[in-house]
Protein backbone atom coordinates (compact mmCIF):
# COMPACT_ATOMS: atom_id res chain seq x y z
CA UNK A 1 0.00 0.00 0.00
CA UNK A 2 2.93 2.25 -0.60
CA UNK A 3 0.72 4.68 -2.87
CA UNK A 4 -2.13 4.82 -0.93
CA UNK A 5 -2.93 8.38 -1.29
CA UNK A 6 -3.27 10.48 2.37
CA UNK A 7 -3.15 13.76 0.73
CA UNK A 8 -6.59 15.15 1.75
CA UNK A 9 -7.04 16.69 -1.81
CA UNK A 10 -9.48 14.15 -2.45
CA UNK A 11 -13.10 14.47 -1.01
CA UNK A 12 -14.13 12.17 1.89
CA UNK A 13 -17.10 12.51 3.51
CA UNK A 14 -15.70 12.34 6.94
CA UNK A 15 -12.97 15.64 6.35
CA UNK A 16 -16.22 17.74 5.57
CA UNK A 17 -16.13 21.07 7.91
CA UNK A 18 -19.03 21.62 10.00
CA UNK A 19 -20.26 24.49 8.14
CA UNK A 20 -20.54 22.60 4.37
CA UNK A 21 -21.93 19.57 6.28
CA UNK A 22 -24.83 22.03 8.15
CA UNK A 23 -25.27 23.02 4.66
CA UNK A 24 -25.65 20.15 2.66
CA UNK A 25 -27.84 18.87 5.71
CA UNK A 26 -30.03 21.53 5.47
CA UNK A 27 -30.22 21.69 1.36
CA UNK A 28 -31.74 17.91 1.25
CA UNK A 29 -34.09 19.35 4.15
CA UNK A 30 -35.12 22.22 2.12
CA UNK A 31 -35.60 19.84 -0.81
CA UNK A 32 -37.63 17.45 0.87
CA UNK A 33 -39.08 19.86 2.82
CA UNK A 34 -40.52 21.60 -0.32
CA UNK A 35 -41.41 18.13 -2.16
CA UNK A 36 -43.78 16.91 0.97
CA UNK A 37 -45.48 20.22 1.08
CA UNK A 38 -46.42 19.84 -2.85
CA UNK A 39 -47.99 16.57 -1.61
CA UNK A 40 -45.23 14.52 -4.47
CA UNK A 41 -43.57 12.79 -1.51
CA UNK A 42 -43.80 11.37 2.06
CA UNK A 43 -41.04 10.91 4.92
CA UNK A 44 -42.60 7.42 4.93
CA UNK A 45 -41.29 6.59 1.14
CA UNK A 46 -38.09 8.58 1.99
CA UNK A 47 -37.84 5.73 4.41
CA UNK A 48 -38.84 2.71 3.04
CA UNK A 49 -36.40 3.21 -0.33
CA UNK A 50 -33.95 3.26 2.29
CA UNK A 51 -35.14 0.20 4.03
CA UNK A 52 -35.43 -1.59 0.81
CA UNK A 53 -31.85 -0.86 -0.07
CA UNK A 54 -30.46 -1.33 3.50
CA UNK A 55 -31.66 -4.95 3.23
CA UNK A 56 -29.43 -6.04 0.44
CA UNK A 57 -26.10 -6.82 1.31
CA UNK A 58 -22.93 -9.03 0.15
CA UNK A 59 -23.89 -11.90 2.42
CA UNK A 60 -26.42 -12.20 -0.72
CA UNK A 61 -23.71 -12.64 -3.43
CA UNK A 62 -21.81 -14.83 -0.64
CA UNK A 63 -24.84 -17.13 -0.58
CA UNK A 64 -25.30 -17.72 -4.36
CA UNK A 65 -21.57 -18.50 -4.64
CA UNK A 66 -21.75 -20.97 -1.66
CA UNK A 67 -24.47 -23.06 -3.35
CA UNK A 68 -22.69 -22.02 -7.03
CA UNK A 69 -19.48 -23.92 -5.38
CA UNK A 70 -21.62 -27.02 -4.05
CA UNK A 71 -24.37 -27.60 -6.60
CA UNK A 72 -23.29 -27.13 -10.44
CA UNK A 73 -26.83 -26.79 -12.16
CA UNK A 74 -27.32 -24.21 -9.84
CA UNK A 75 -24.07 -22.71 -10.59
CA UNK A 76 -25.06 -23.07 -14.20
CA UNK A 77 -28.14 -21.35 -13.90
CA UNK A 78 -26.29 -18.73 -11.75
CA UNK A 79 -24.44 -18.02 -15.33
CA UNK A 80 -27.50 -18.03 -17.27
CA UNK A 81 -30.29 -15.92 -15.71
CA UNK A 82 -28.84 -14.54 -12.26
CA UNK A 83 -31.85 -12.94 -11.33
CA UNK A 84 -33.87 -16.07 -11.38
CA UNK A 85 -31.11 -18.13 -9.48
CA UNK A 86 -31.26 -15.48 -6.94
CA UNK A 87 -34.98 -15.86 -6.56
CA UNK A 88 -34.19 -19.51 -5.82
CA UNK A 89 -32.39 -18.87 -2.86
CA UNK A 90 -34.91 -15.94 -1.71
CA UNK A 91 -33.04 -13.04 -2.63
CA UNK A 92 -35.00 -10.19 -4.44
CA UNK A 93 -33.02 -8.64 -7.26
CA UNK A 94 -36.26 -7.82 -8.80
CA UNK A 95 -35.12 -4.21 -10.42
CA UNK A 96 -34.84 -2.44 -13.53
CA UNK A 97 -31.08 -3.62 -14.39
CA UNK A 98 -29.83 -6.43 -16.22
CA UNK A 99 -27.14 -8.80 -13.88
CA UNK A 100 -24.66 -10.72 -15.02
CA UNK A 101 -22.08 -13.48 -13.04
CA UNK A 102 -19.15 -13.99 -14.65
CA UNK A 103 -17.05 -16.88 -13.45
CA UNK A 104 -13.36 -17.08 -12.00
CA UNK A 105 -11.26 -20.00 -13.50
CA UNK A 106 -7.16 -20.86 -13.59
CA UNK A 107 -7.29 -18.95 -17.24
CA UNK A 108 -9.41 -15.91 -15.81
CA UNK A 109 -9.74 -13.72 -13.12
CA UNK A 110 -12.56 -11.17 -13.67
CA UNK A 111 -12.63 -7.58 -12.25
CA UNK A 112 -15.50 -5.15 -11.85
CA UNK A 113 -15.38 -1.49 -12.41
CA UNK A 114 -17.58 1.61 -13.63
CA UNK A 115 -15.37 4.28 -14.83
CA UNK A 116 -18.29 6.67 -15.93
CA UNK A 117 -20.09 6.94 -12.82
CA UNK A 118 -20.53 4.26 -9.85
CA UNK A 119 -22.68 1.50 -11.53
CA UNK A 120 -23.01 -1.76 -8.84
CA UNK A 121 -24.96 -4.46 -8.49
CA UNK A 122 -26.88 -3.24 -5.83
CA UNK A 123 -29.98 -5.03 -5.86
CA UNK A 124 -28.06 -7.69 -5.19
CA UNK A 125 -25.05 -6.65 -3.20
CA UNK A 126 -26.56 -3.36 -1.51
CA UNK A 127 -23.62 0.15 -1.81
CA UNK A 128 -20.92 -0.29 -3.41
CA UNK A 129 -17.80 0.50 -0.82
CA UNK A 130 -16.23 3.70 -0.83
CA UNK A 131 -12.98 2.30 -2.64
CA UNK A 132 -15.28 1.35 -5.48
CA UNK A 133 -16.85 4.95 -6.09
CA UNK A 134 -12.94 6.40 -6.18
CA UNK A 135 -11.54 8.59 -8.68
CA UNK A 136 -7.78 6.13 -8.05
CA UNK A 137 -10.23 2.87 -8.78
CA UNK A 138 -12.49 4.28 -11.43
CA UNK A 139 -9.73 5.40 -13.19
CA UNK A 140 -7.25 2.72 -12.71
CA UNK A 141 -9.23 -0.36 -12.71
CA UNK A 142 -8.90 -0.07 -16.64
CA UNK A 143 -5.71 0.80 -17.32
CA UNK A 144 -3.46 -1.35 -14.76
CA UNK A 145 -5.88 -3.97 -12.84
CA UNK A 146 -2.83 -5.91 -11.73
CA UNK A 147 -1.44 -3.13 -10.08
CA UNK A 148 -4.56 -2.33 -8.48
CA UNK A 149 -5.12 -5.56 -7.36
CA UNK A 150 -1.70 -5.83 -5.74
CA UNK A 151 -2.62 -2.51 -3.45
CA UNK A 152 -5.33 -5.62 -2.14
CA UNK A 153 -2.85 -8.09 -1.68
CA UNK A 154 -4.05 -10.16 -4.91
CA UNK A 155 -0.94 -10.99 -6.80
CA UNK A 156 -2.19 -12.83 -10.01
CA UNK A 157 0.18 -15.22 -11.96
CA UNK A 158 1.45 -13.83 -15.39
CA UNK A 159 -0.57 -16.44 -17.19
CA UNK A 160 -3.92 -15.50 -15.87
CA UNK A 161 -6.05 -13.28 -18.07
CA UNK A 162 -7.29 -10.36 -16.22
CA UNK A 163 -10.95 -9.50 -17.63
CA UNK A 164 -12.07 -6.06 -16.82
CA UNK A 165 -15.80 -5.39 -17.09
CA UNK A 166 -16.90 -1.78 -17.33
CA UNK A 167 -20.31 -1.19 -16.24
CA UNK A 168 -21.28 1.16 -18.80
CA UNK A 169 -24.83 0.22 -19.85
CA UNK A 170 -27.67 -1.36 -17.72
CA UNK A 171 -26.20 -4.83 -17.21
CA UNK A 172 -24.67 -5.25 -13.62
CA UNK A 173 -21.74 -7.72 -12.47
CA UNK A 174 -20.87 -9.94 -10.55
CA UNK A 175 -18.07 -11.82 -9.79
CA UNK A 176 -18.48 -16.02 -9.14
CA UNK A 177 -14.74 -16.78 -7.88
CA UNK A 178 -13.02 -19.96 -7.30
CA UNK A 179 -13.42 -22.23 -4.14
CA UNK A 180 -10.31 -21.65 -2.23
CA UNK A 181 -8.14 -24.40 -1.99
CA UNK A 182 -8.43 -26.39 1.63
CA UNK A 183 -12.28 -26.36 1.41
CA UNK A 184 -13.42 -29.43 0.55
CA UNK A 185 -15.45 -30.91 3.30
CA UNK A 186 -16.97 -27.45 4.25
CA UNK A 187 -20.99 -26.84 3.85
CA UNK A 188 -22.72 -24.17 2.47
CA UNK A 189 -22.55 -21.33 5.52
CA UNK A 190 -19.21 -22.49 6.09
CA UNK A 191 -18.26 -21.76 2.40
CA UNK A 192 -20.23 -18.18 2.62
CA UNK A 193 -18.09 -17.02 5.10
CA UNK A 194 -15.12 -17.18 3.10
CA UNK A 195 -16.37 -15.07 0.05
CA UNK A 196 -15.95 -11.94 0.90
CA UNK A 197 -17.54 -8.38 -1.02
CA UNK A 198 -14.40 -7.79 -2.52
CA UNK A 199 -13.96 -11.12 -3.79
CA UNK A 200 -17.30 -10.73 -5.56
CA UNK A 201 -15.89 -7.52 -7.43
CA UNK A 202 -12.87 -9.03 -8.12
CA UNK A 203 -10.01 -7.57 -6.04
CA UNK A 204 -9.82 -9.86 -3.84
CA UNK A 205 -10.15 -14.05 -3.96
CA UNK A 206 -12.09 -15.87 -0.87
CA UNK A 207 -10.85 -16.33 2.46
CA UNK A 208 -9.11 -19.67 2.97
CA UNK A 209 -10.08 -21.71 5.29
CA UNK A 210 -8.47 -21.29 8.43
CA UNK A 211 -7.92 -17.32 8.12
CA UNK A 212 -11.81 -16.87 8.01
CA UNK A 213 -13.12 -15.14 10.90
CA UNK B 1 -19.06 14.67 -22.96
CA UNK B 2 -15.72 14.56 -22.79
CA UNK B 3 -15.83 15.35 -19.02
CA UNK B 4 -13.93 14.89 -15.89
CA UNK B 5 -16.32 12.18 -14.70
CA UNK B 6 -15.37 10.09 -17.70
CA UNK B 7 -11.69 8.36 -15.50
CA UNK B 8 -10.77 5.19 -17.49
CA UNK B 9 -6.76 5.80 -17.78
CA UNK B 10 -6.74 9.12 -15.94
CA UNK B 11 -3.58 9.11 -14.50
CA UNK B 12 -2.56 11.22 -11.10
CA UNK B 13 -5.17 10.06 -8.96
CA UNK B 14 -3.38 8.08 -6.34
CA UNK B 15 -3.64 4.82 -4.40
CA UNK B 16 -7.19 3.18 -3.93
CA UNK B 17 -7.96 3.90 -0.15
CA UNK B 18 -9.74 1.36 1.30
CA UNK B 19 -11.15 2.57 4.63
CA UNK B 20 -11.45 0.34 7.34
CA UNK B 21 -14.45 -0.64 8.89
CA UNK B 22 -16.23 1.94 6.85
CA UNK B 23 -19.83 3.25 8.04
CA UNK B 24 -22.58 3.08 5.88
CA UNK B 25 -23.17 6.56 5.68
CA UNK B 26 -20.64 8.81 7.12
CA UNK B 27 -23.20 11.52 7.77
CA UNK B 28 -26.81 11.71 8.07
CA UNK B 29 -27.07 14.05 5.24
CA UNK B 30 -26.12 11.25 3.01
CA UNK B 31 -28.33 8.94 4.24
CA UNK B 32 -31.46 12.09 3.43
CA UNK B 33 -29.75 12.59 0.14
CA UNK B 34 -29.99 8.45 -0.81
CA UNK B 35 -33.14 8.33 0.46
CA UNK B 36 -34.60 11.31 -1.43
CA UNK B 37 -32.53 10.38 -4.77
CA UNK B 38 -34.11 6.71 -5.06
CA UNK B 39 -37.85 8.52 -4.30
CA UNK B 40 -37.91 11.03 -6.62
CA UNK B 41 -35.76 9.16 -9.82
CA UNK B 42 -38.31 6.05 -8.90
CA UNK B 43 -41.21 8.61 -9.17
CA UNK B 44 -39.95 9.74 -12.62
CA UNK B 45 -39.24 13.05 -11.44
CA UNK B 46 -36.08 12.54 -13.75
CA UNK B 47 -34.49 10.17 -15.32
CA UNK B 48 -31.61 8.02 -14.83
CA UNK B 49 -29.41 9.33 -18.03
CA UNK B 50 -31.05 12.98 -16.83
CA UNK B 51 -29.53 12.28 -13.41
CA UNK B 52 -26.01 10.98 -14.42
CA UNK B 53 -25.81 13.94 -16.80
CA UNK B 54 -26.58 16.60 -13.58
CA UNK B 55 -23.00 15.10 -12.24
CA UNK B 56 -21.20 15.54 -15.60
CA UNK B 57 -22.24 18.77 -16.02
CA UNK B 58 -20.62 20.30 -12.56
CA UNK B 59 -17.54 22.22 -13.43
CA UNK B 60 -14.69 19.75 -12.99
CA UNK B 61 -12.96 21.34 -9.81
CA UNK B 62 -16.07 20.82 -8.04
CA UNK B 63 -16.49 17.37 -9.40
CA UNK B 64 -13.26 16.54 -8.41
CA UNK B 65 -13.30 18.11 -4.58
CA UNK B 66 -16.57 16.93 -3.25
CA UNK B 67 -17.80 13.44 -2.30
CA UNK B 68 -19.81 10.65 -3.79
CA UNK B 69 -23.24 12.17 -2.55
CA UNK B 70 -22.49 15.41 -2.92
CA UNK B 71 -22.67 15.02 -6.77
CA UNK B 72 -25.93 13.28 -6.24
CA UNK B 73 -27.33 16.34 -3.79
CA UNK B 74 -26.30 18.60 -6.88
CA UNK B 75 -27.90 16.43 -9.64
CA UNK B 76 -31.16 15.60 -7.85
CA UNK B 77 -31.37 19.86 -6.50
CA UNK B 78 -30.53 20.75 -10.33
CA UNK B 79 -33.11 18.30 -12.09
CA UNK B 80 -35.73 19.50 -9.83
CA UNK B 81 -35.28 22.97 -10.19
CA UNK B 82 -35.10 22.25 -14.43
CA UNK B 83 -38.41 20.33 -14.54
CA UNK B 84 -40.10 23.05 -12.46
CA UNK B 85 -40.73 21.11 -9.23
CA UNK B 86 -39.07 23.07 -7.24
CA UNK B 87 -37.97 26.66 -7.40
CA UNK B 88 -34.52 27.80 -6.54
CA UNK B 89 -35.40 30.78 -4.77
CA UNK B 90 -37.70 29.35 -2.30
CA UNK B 91 -35.05 26.25 -2.06
CA UNK B 92 -32.07 28.72 -1.28
CA UNK B 93 -34.90 30.49 1.35
CA UNK B 94 -35.59 27.09 3.17
CA UNK B 95 -32.19 26.30 3.24
CA UNK B 96 -31.23 28.68 5.10
CA UNK B 97 -34.24 28.65 7.53
CA UNK B 98 -32.85 25.04 8.06
CA UNK B 99 -28.67 26.57 8.78
CA UNK B 100 -30.17 29.11 10.66
CA UNK B 101 -32.68 26.25 12.92
CA UNK B 102 -31.14 22.67 11.97
CA UNK B 103 -34.00 21.82 14.52
CA UNK B 104 -37.00 23.46 12.07
CA UNK B 105 -39.27 20.42 11.62
CA UNK B 106 -39.76 19.20 8.05
CA UNK B 107 -43.13 19.14 7.27
CA UNK B 108 -44.82 15.29 7.93
CA UNK B 109 -47.41 14.26 5.80
CA UNK B 110 -48.71 10.85 6.34
CA UNK B 111 -50.05 9.28 2.81
CA UNK B 112 -49.47 5.67 3.11
CA UNK B 113 -51.20 4.85 -0.31
CA UNK B 114 -48.68 7.18 -2.48
CA UNK B 115 -45.82 5.99 -0.32
CA UNK B 116 -47.03 2.06 -1.25
CA UNK B 117 -47.38 3.16 -4.90
CA UNK B 118 -44.26 4.62 -5.27
CA UNK B 119 -42.55 1.91 -3.38
CA UNK B 120 -43.69 -0.68 -6.21
CA UNK B 121 -42.88 1.80 -8.78
CA UNK B 122 -39.21 1.57 -7.41
CA UNK B 123 -39.14 -1.82 -6.80
CA UNK B 124 -40.17 -3.21 -10.09
CA UNK B 125 -38.07 -0.24 -11.65
CA UNK B 126 -38.82 1.79 -14.70
CA UNK B 127 -36.43 -0.92 -16.67
CA UNK B 128 -35.08 0.73 -19.76
CA UNK B 129 -35.28 -2.58 -21.78
CA UNK B 130 -37.46 -2.00 -24.97
CA UNK B 131 -39.03 -4.58 -27.43
CA UNK B 132 -37.43 -3.60 -31.24
CA UNK B 133 -38.56 -5.05 -34.40
CA UNK B 134 -34.98 -4.74 -36.26
CA UNK B 135 -32.43 -7.48 -35.65
CA UNK B 136 -29.22 -6.75 -34.11
CA UNK B 137 -26.77 -5.34 -36.68
CA UNK B 138 -24.11 -7.01 -35.13
CA UNK B 139 -23.31 -10.52 -34.18
CA UNK B 140 -21.36 -12.52 -31.57
CA UNK B 141 -17.46 -12.66 -32.89
CA UNK B 142 -18.40 -9.55 -35.64
CA UNK B 143 -15.05 -7.48 -35.23
CA UNK B 144 -16.12 -3.58 -34.57
CA UNK B 145 -14.88 -0.55 -34.58
CA UNK B 146 -15.87 2.38 -32.14
CA UNK B 147 -16.45 5.62 -33.39
CA UNK B 148 -14.36 8.58 -33.05
CA UNK B 149 -16.90 10.90 -31.71
CA UNK B 150 -17.08 13.48 -29.43
CA UNK B 151 -20.66 14.62 -28.21
CA UNK B 152 -21.37 17.66 -26.28
CA UNK B 153 -24.43 15.68 -24.79
CA UNK B 154 -24.53 12.82 -22.49
CA UNK B 155 -22.99 9.94 -23.65
CA UNK B 156 -22.05 6.31 -22.29
CA UNK B 157 -19.30 5.33 -24.91
CA UNK B 158 -15.99 6.04 -22.81
CA UNK B 159 -13.18 8.37 -24.05
CA UNK B 160 -10.53 5.52 -23.40
CA UNK B 161 -12.54 2.85 -26.29
CA UNK B 162 -13.18 5.81 -28.85
CA UNK B 163 -11.86 4.61 -32.04
CA UNK B 164 -10.41 1.41 -30.74
CA UNK B 165 -11.09 -2.35 -32.94
CA UNK B 166 -13.04 -4.57 -30.67
CA UNK B 167 -14.57 -7.76 -31.22
CA UNK B 168 -18.34 -8.37 -29.70
CA UNK B 169 -18.65 -11.26 -27.06
CA UNK B 170 -21.85 -11.21 -26.23
CA UNK B 171 -25.56 -8.87 -27.93
CA UNK B 172 -27.68 -7.91 -25.38
CA UNK B 173 -31.23 -6.64 -25.37
CA UNK B 174 -32.53 -3.11 -26.99
CA UNK B 175 -32.09 -0.55 -24.18
CA UNK B 176 -33.08 2.97 -23.94
CA UNK B 177 -30.21 5.00 -25.61
CA UNK B 178 -28.91 7.16 -22.84
CA UNK B 179 -27.29 10.27 -25.11
CA UNK B 180 -31.10 10.61 -26.39
CA UNK B 181 -32.85 10.40 -22.88
CA UNK B 182 -30.78 12.32 -20.85
CA UNK B 183 -31.59 15.64 -23.40
CA UNK B 184 -34.99 15.13 -23.52
CA UNK B 185 -34.92 13.44 -27.33
CA UNK B 186 -37.15 10.41 -26.98
CA UNK B 187 -35.56 6.53 -26.60
CA UNK B 188 -34.56 5.75 -29.78
CA UNK B 189 -33.93 2.18 -28.29
CA UNK B 190 -30.65 0.10 -29.55
CA UNK B 191 -28.98 -3.19 -29.01
CA UNK B 192 -26.58 -3.05 -26.77
CA UNK B 193 -23.56 -5.40 -27.05
CA UNK B 194 -20.68 -6.07 -24.34
CA UNK B 195 -17.16 -5.56 -26.83
CA UNK B 196 -13.97 -7.20 -26.06
CA UNK B 197 -10.64 -5.04 -26.26
CA UNK B 198 -7.54 -6.20 -26.51
CA UNK B 199 -5.58 -4.00 -23.78
CA UNK B 200 -2.69 -3.32 -26.70
CA UNK B 201 -5.15 -1.85 -28.11
CA UNK B 202 -6.59 0.53 -26.01
CA UNK B 203 -3.46 1.36 -23.56
CA UNK B 204 -0.68 0.49 -26.53
CA UNK B 205 2.76 -0.14 -24.65
CA UNK B 206 1.40 0.86 -21.49
CA UNK B 207 -0.64 -2.10 -21.33
CA UNK B 208 0.01 -4.75 -18.68
CA UNK B 209 -0.03 -8.35 -19.72
CA UNK B 210 -2.73 -10.19 -20.64
CA UNK B 211 -5.48 -7.74 -20.06
CA UNK B 212 -8.75 -7.94 -21.86
CA UNK B 213 -11.59 -5.28 -21.16
CA UNK B 214 -15.28 -5.64 -21.94
CA UNK B 215 -17.44 -2.44 -22.58
CA UNK B 216 -21.01 -2.36 -23.23
CA UNK B 217 -21.96 -0.41 -25.88
CA UNK B 218 -25.26 1.02 -27.70
CA UNK B 219 -25.61 -0.74 -31.32
CA UNK B 220 -24.69 3.60 -32.58
CA UNK B 221 -21.47 3.71 -31.06
CA UNK B 222 -20.42 1.08 -33.28
CA UNK B 223 -18.98 0.28 -36.86
CA UNK B 224 -18.79 -2.67 -38.52
CA UNK B 225 -14.87 -3.47 -39.95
Amino acid sequence: MSETYNGHDHPHEETRTGAESALYASRIRAIEALLVERGILTKEEVRRQIEYMEARSPANGAKLVARAWTDPEFKARLLSDTKAAARELGIDASGPVEFLTVENTPEVHNLIVCTLCSCYPRAILGRPPDWYKSFAYRSRAVSEPRAVMREFGLELPMDVTVAVHDSSADVRYMVLPMRPPGAEGMDEEELARLVTRNSLIGVSVPLEPGLAG
Amino acid sequence: MNGVHDLGGMQGLGGVDVEGNEPVFHNPWEKAIFGTMLATMGQGMYNLDEFRHGIEVMSPAHYLTSSYYEHWLETIEKNLIEKGIIDRDELDARTQEFLKDPAAPVPQREDPELAESLSRLVRSGASTRREVSAKPQFEVGDRVRTRNVHPRGHTRLPQYVRDKQGVVERVYDAFVLPDANAHGEGENPQYVYSVRFEAEEVWGDSAEPREVVYVDLWESYLEPL
